[in-house]
């Protein structure tokens, strides 16, 4: 079966669509919470379109309200974002032959969401060339990143506290726990999976969030570990090894 | 209220580092081959980081002032179940919004 550019494309669209739900309020909510601290929607909206990363946004603007130095602000903002180096390098085997310029936007719209369905989705699709991983790529950009900055604008404009009933907190973690859960389809997932959640449970209190990097790695060397075990163990089990060859 | 001069800089400085963090593997590598030593540990990248991410944000939510909310804990752990059998997204999440929602009207 090919899949043609056009199809590849839609199906990312298609799976970037429900994260339109959750992205939408949670930038809705960055665009009140800016207005609450003092910048005006240029700002919000500059803030959203230069940095387009929820929780680094959210970490800055924080600190920047508890009068935190610039330097300080600066720096815990790009240690959330520290994880996007990770996107980067896990994309490249896939992506990395893309011209130049593309792959500057690519790099522009790696979010945690273009990120997890893509590497979901090239880990099924081996037989997939680089037009169609491209073109689904900015498929799943397109339902979500546009409207962060849109409902940034919108937060911006309502300007007013967000009731608490929505519980809008939790549309970050739901989020990421939904993309996560389908991918945990072998004893090295689940393992990396399980490596990480307890070691950033314990590691929390860690400055400048090294706690979520130090846990991060933890889990992916646990889950390069166990798929060498495995590996040995029992090789008919063991997840293909070479996915990364273009 | 935020000094603009130096919201300024956060929003430039944060534009830079984070696109070159975005870019610096996609772009700098590129079409070179890594070693599979490293290829090996990338592949558990998303479900090692984004649990590690959220983690903390379900167990201790700053809504709550750091409290364990049933509500909370029981939709994340819903979403896992429902999202693990499922193999969708969108049946995770949906599931984990409704639990929530449904949690909290219950509880309170």
């Amino acid at each position: 079966m090919t899949t043609t550019v056009k199809s590849a494309y839609w199906q990312g669209v298609r799976d970037g669509a429900p994260f339109f739900f959750i992205v939408s309020p949670f930038a809705l909510l960055f665009g009140v919470v800016a207005t609450e601290a003092g910048l005006n929607v240029f700002e919000a909206l500059a803030f959203s379109v230069a940095v387009i990363a929820g929780a680094a946004q959210f970490t800055a603007l924080q600190l920047l309200q508890n009068d935190a130095p610039t330097v300080i602000a600066l720096v815990s903002a790009l240690a959330v974002n520290l994880r996007m180096a990770m996107y980067s390098a896990t994309l490249t085997p896939y992506l990395g032959a893309a011209p130049m310029w593309k792959r500057v936007f690519i790099a522009y719209f790696l979010v945690d969401q273009s990120f997890a369905l893509s590497v979901g989705k090239y880990e099924r699709e081996r037989n997939w060339g680089l037009s169609q991983r491209i073109a689904y790529f900015f498929g799943a950009v397109t339902p979500v990143c546009p409207f962060w900055y849109v409902f940034t604008v919108v937060g911006a404009l309502i300007g007013s506290a967000m009731p608490e009933s929505l519980a809008l907190d939790f549309a970050m973690p739901i989020t990421f726990i939904a993309m996560v859960a389908p991918m945990l389809r072998s004893l090295p997932h689940l393992a990396a999976c399980f490596v990480a959640v307890a070691a950033s449970l314990v590691l929390v209190s860690l400055p400048l969030n090294l706690g979520l990097l130090a846990a991060g790695l933890l889990g992916m060397v646990a889950g390069a570990a166990v798929e060498l075990w495995v590996k040995r163990v029992k090789p008919d089990l063991a997840p293909q090894g070479e996915e990364a060859e273009a | 209220m935020i000094d603009h001069v130096q919201l300024w800089l956060v929003i430039v400085g944060l534009a830079i580092g984070s696109f070159g963090l975005r870019f610096v593997f996609l772009g700098l590598v590129g079409n070179r081959q890594m070693p599979e030593w490293l290829l090996r540990h990338l592949r558990y990248t998303a479900v090692a980081i984004l649990p590690a991410l959220v983690a903390p944000l379900v167990v201790w939510p700053a809504a709550t002032g750091g409290q364990t909310d049933p509500a909370r804990l029981g939709a994340a752990l819903a979403t896992v179940a429902v999202g693990i059998l499922t193999r969708s997204v969108f049946a995770g999440l949906a599931t984990g919004v409704g639990t929530l929602f449904a949690l909290m009207a219950w509880l309170g």
